[in-house]
């Protein structure tokens, strides 16, 4: 029989989930690049890959405490940001969107390859990171603590505390600058570059503006992405930029609360939805699946969904018509 | 600069193929049940990398076999049947190196190199094997190398041209940017593998069944999905994230049906048996650069010189015009659809001969190579796609003989960056298109 209890707090357990929290800054920060600017970064798995290694790395080899780790990291997405937007912002659409996927796959094969293999990890990763991080955790207790599915032991909660204030700090800033004259030019240049030129805005220098700090939300998301696991670079694959887009279109492109509503919504149903089917299999109820099968079945409704979503609902759940960053 | 690489030269008809990766697949292999006398280092661990390693048949003994990553280093010796066994404490991607050294003369790794990663399926076992066969480590001068890359690079440029300028075709007429171009590519091989591989009809019936359905794979697409988003009036950025959705649910129905393996085609590990100077080609090599050749004389007679392929022109360069002059705009963005997905499916199979193998995301693999390649050439132009294949090709190629062969993509895709910001309309394009 299926044990709907453990589908059910499993999928809760998705709504608080620092990987939820990952993904959520990261597509806020592509709320920014896309939503906001009209920039079409696929490269946003590149900037969450900088974020995880960037960390990873200064911790491991140069023994920096956290804040300098921190900072590193940040420090190379912006590096980043710049070689992406200096030969593209120039350039149609499309360019800045082959680009940037390139420059991620670059980035990962640099990460997967054996050369660098002392410092990378090369396939393999990294691991033995969290010291720094653990020791500043303000949270005493033994064992579990929680209430009802949300049951973890101290380090589980500090990640989730400082994923999830990161979020609601990145989302309040956005919210803030979005309402200043600076998102005021951004959206316009969303809207119509042209006319934001005529009035004498470097339209160049806030596209770079947008590009950095939406790839900093997106470091900021690799190091709350790599917490709770190891860095592998397996993980920085396309489809994780793809998957930030499924999160970005379902919640509203041009939201404050799409990316973070929406992340939620994709995990849980997502967890639900993966928890159910692998039950099924294994209760002997769709005979023609495998186990296996029952696991890529999760990869192909992501890709249908990101198809109707944006053909039948192109704002997603809190968006706007009126502000579509699909006009063009 | 490095010093001269190791070149293997292989001596006629004897190459051998060791075991296919089939076993891979579900795990089920014969190895979950391989005897206990292999010979075992860390028996006791929850994960076991295992192989056999054989020579034209013949198992050879005393060959080391080391497994490396997460911390943890293991080197076991092949027995006398050539198995071995290396428990791991963790599920995860090691790094299989077998030590060339210790093969008996006159025998080589002679595919995918002698260190591969290895990573468990949805089991403990997973079996891991390296393609030996008769050769010698003999070092050749740079020029030989040179020119031996020079061809491999040629191949994969012209079979590469096929893919992207059916990609170029699309994006001139349509304006689409098709992320699902790479299972288009992985179609055809796919298609061929199971007429030819998996039912055993002969293998030029079974890749003109997956070049036939390629095109209709192509017809389809634009009939079920495109056509009607044009009609709906999607814009263009719109179509371009539906392509990538659509991309990323076809891989996974690929994966869905023929698992995660990767299979061989009919022939794909034919010897290298035909010499030119200091490059050894197959005979698979040399028709698949026959055929690309060919099929793209066919393609640019077809663009050049028959009225629907000038109609694609016009089309591509003006649609609005062209629809003015009383050309069917719908009829040849179908014909281009047509014609890239047939041209797609052939450049899959070329590809699966070429790497050699085929797999679920093989398509995947290749692409940004594709688009870089659409992208130098100049985006919307048929024979800068052609161009700009070639580049790339001889590029990722050429880039070997510096470069570790796992970073050998990245010089093809720093180019690209390059080129953007030097020459950004691409190698042929026009400037106009770019603003």
């Amino acid at each position: 029989m299926i044990d709907w209890g453990a589908i059910f707090s499993n999928a809760a357990q998705e709504l608080i989930s620092p990987t939820t929290a990952a993904y959520a800054l990261a597509a806020l920060g592509l709320a920014i690049h896309f939503g906001y600017t009209g920039l079409l970064n696929f490269g946003q798995a590149g900037f969450m890959a900088l974020g995880a290694y960037g960390y990873a790395i200064s911790t491991l080899t140069f023994h920096f405490p956290v804040w300098a780790a921190v900072l590193v990291g940040v420090g190379a997405s912006v590096v980043f940001a710049l070689i992406l937007g200096i030969p593209t912002l120039r350039l149609r659409a499309d360019y800045l969107a082959i680009v940037t996927i390139a420059a991620a796959e670059i980035l990962r094969l640099l990460f997967t390859t054996n050369t660098f293999d002392s410092v990378t990890g090369s396939a393999t990763g990294l691991q033995g990171y969290k010291g720094g991080f653990a020791a500043l955790n303000p949270f005493t207790f033994e064992g579990t603590v929680g209430f009802g599915p949300w049951q973890y032991n101290a380090y589980d909660w500090w990640i989730r505390l400082v994923g999830w204030i990161v979020v609601i700090l990145a989302a309040v800033f956005t919210w803030l600058i979005m309402r200043a004259p600076w998102g005021r030019v951004i959206k316009g240049i969303r809207e119509d570059e042209d006319a934001v030129r005529a009035l004498g805005k470097n339209v160049y220098s806030y596209k770079m503006q947008s590009l950095i700090l939406g790839g900093v939300f997106g470091t900021l998301a690799g190091m709350i992405f790599v917490l709770p696991r190891a860095v592998v670079p397996a993980n920085y694959q396309t489809s994780l930029t793809f998957f930030i887009y499924a999160i970005l279109l379902l919640g509203g492109a041009a939201t404050i609360l799409g990316p973070i509503v929406g992340s939620m919504v994709f995990w849980v149903l997502l967890s639900f939805f993966s928890g159910f089917i692998a039950r099924a299999v294994a209760a002997g109820w769709l005979p023609f699946m495998s186990q296996v099968q029952a696991g890529q079945l999760r990869f192909i409704l992501v890709g249908v969904a990101i198809m109707l979503i944006v053909i039948f609902r192109p704002q997603g759940i809190l968006g706007n018509k009126k502000e579509l960053a699909f006009v063009k | 600069m490095r010093p001269t690489d190791v070149v293997q030269t292989r001596s006629p008809g004897r190459v051998v193929l060791l075991l296919c990766l089939l076993l891979a697949a579900l795990g089920l292999s014969l190895f979950s049940a391989s005897p206990a006398d292999a010979d075992t280092v860390g028996g006791d661990l929850p994960y076991q990398f295992v192989g056999n390693v054989q020579n034209n048949q013949k198992p050879l003994a005393d060959v080391e076999i080391t497994v490396q990553g997460n911390g943890y280093k293991a080197t076991a010796k092949t027995d006398e049947k050539g198995q071995w066994k290396i428990g791991v404490p963790t599920k995860a991607a090691y790094k299989v190196t077998l030590d060339e050294d210790t093969l008996p003369k006159g025998v080589v790794v002679v595919k995918g190199g002698a260190t591969t990663t290895a990573e468990f399926g949805l089991t403990n076992t997973k079996a891991v094997n390296f393609f030996l066969g008769k050769g010698e480590r003999v070092t050749t001068d740079f020029f030989s190398q040179l020119f031996g890359r020079i061809v491999n690079g040629l191949q994969f440029g012209l079979m590469l041209a096929l893919a992207a300028i059916g990609l170029s075709l699309i994006f001139g007429t349509t304006g689409l940017s098709n992320f699902a171009h790479s299972e288009m590519i992985t179609f055809g091989a796919l298609m061929t593998l199971t007429f030819s591989s998996i039912l055993g009809w002969p293998l030029w019936i079974g890749i003109i069944i997956a070049l036939v359905l390629s095109a209709c794979l192509g017809w389809s697409m634009d009939a079920v999905i495109w056509k009607p988003l044009r009609r709906k009036g999607v814009g263009l950025v719109q179509m371009m994230i539906v392509s990538i959705g659509l991309s990323l649910a076809i891989r996974y129905v690929f994966q869905y049906f023929y698992g995660g393996a990767t299979r061989q085609l009919p022939g794909a590990t034919l010897p290298s048996t035909i010499r030119f100077g200091a490059v050894a080609l197959s005979w698979v090599d040399i028709a698949s650069m026959i055929i690309s050749l060919v099929v793209l004389g066919g393609v640019a007679y077809f663009l050049l010189r028959t009225r629907i392929g000038k109609a694609t022109r016009a089309v591509s360069d003006n649609p609005s015009l062209a629809a003015a002059s009383g050309i069917d705009v719908d009829r040849v963005i179908r014909i281009v659809w047509v014609l890239g997905g047939a041209l797609a499916g052939l450049s899959g199979i070329l590809y699966a001969y070429y790497r050699p193998g085929v797999s679920w995301d093989m398509g995947f693999q290749i692409l940004l190579l594709v688009f870089a390649a659409v992208t130098l050439g100049g985006l919307g132009t048929a024979f800068g796609a052609l161009v700009g294949s070639l580049v790339v090709g001889l590029f990722v190629e050429l880039t070997t003989l510096w470069l570790p062969s796992d970073l050998k993509y990245v010089g093809a895709l720093v180019v690209l960056i390059l080129v953007l910001l030097f020459r950004p309309q691409g190698i042929l394009g026009r400037k106009e298109r770019i603003g």
